[in-house]
């Protein structure tokens, strides 16, 4: 399993560049994985959603789908798009320290 | 990361049953939701997909269905097929698509109109196949907001420049 520092700090990522220590999270990691991956500057509306997926994952172990996301937090798929433009499902799960989403919807 | 053209990907759906609904749907989403673009043509009987009339309508029959079998419906009877003179029986049909919503909507998987809308929201584009549309007499009015178009099999391959096609 490889590492890196993200905002000054060391984490285990897979080769895809998902984080495998869900606790290993800081939200100074979330703001440099979203300037990474082309979000740019997290808003209140990146933050519901990331807050979102942070607790659904604690509950399940696993990082909720797109549709999880939209049905359950409230956020519309057209949101998620603008919010998290070009791959919403995998952006988002990274950003917030969770493995790849395993659902297809 | 160096900025290069967008991957792409394009379904031609050419089925209107609703087991052959599903393909290009579920690929669809995953292909947005790991950004990449996505264009769909529904051409003949795909149109249901796209029909206000057809797509809460749509129906899988157990007639001529070989993977169909007997143990779906909760009977252990193995490899046992349903009978085809069973499946005409009056009602078959209906049961049959009864029994693939329940276990769909049990996997949360959305119906037909609500996952195509969620693919429209993720920015995918729809177009209908002018000449089925021809064949079939529509217009634009038969079709489910958010369909862009009625295009020609030549308009389809311009738009998919560089795409990667796949046919359902």
């Amino acid at each position: 399993m490889a590492t890196r520092v993200i905002a000054g700090k060391t984490v285990q990522v897979n080769d895809e560049g998902f984080m495998t220590v869900p606790g290993e999270w800081t939200r100074e990691i979330a703001a440099e994985l979203a300037k990474e991956q082309a979000v740019g500057e997290l808003t209140p509306a990146h933050w519901k959603v990331i807050d979102f997926c942070r607790q659904d994952a604690a509950g399940t172990g696993k990082a909720p789908t797109l549709r999880r996301i939209t049905t359950a937090a409230g956020v519309s798929t057209k949101d998620m798009f603008a919010l998290f433009p070009k791959g919403p499902a995998k952006k988002v799960a990274l950003i917030s320290g969770l493995g790849k989403p395993e659902g297809c919807v | 990361m160096a900025e290069q053209a967008n991957r792409h990907v394009a379904f031609i759906c050419s089925k209107g049953d609703l087991d052959m609904a599903y393909p290009a749907l579920i690929m669809g989403w995953a292909a947005l939701g790991n950004g990449i673009d996505v264009t769909i043509f529904f051409t003949f009987w795909g149109m249901d997909l796209i029909r206000k009339l057809r797509q809460d309508h749509l129906q899988i029959a157990p007639v001529g269905n070989t993977s169909m079998k007997m143990s779906m419906m909760g009977v252990n009877t193995g490899n046992l097929g349903i009978p085809n003179v069973m499946g005409i029986l009056p009602g078959m049909t209906a049961f049959a698509t009864k029994l693939m919503k329940d276990k769909m909507a049990k996997l949360e998987v959305p119906p037909v109109g609500e996952y195509l809308q969620m693919l429209v929201d993720g920015g995918a584009k729809l177009y209908a196949c002018k000449m089925s549309v021809d064949m079939f007499e529509l217009t634009m009015d038969d079709f489910v907001d958010g369909v862009q178009g009625i295009v020609t099999a030549g308009d389809f391959m311009d738009r998919t420049e560089g795409a990667q096609i796949i046919f359902i």
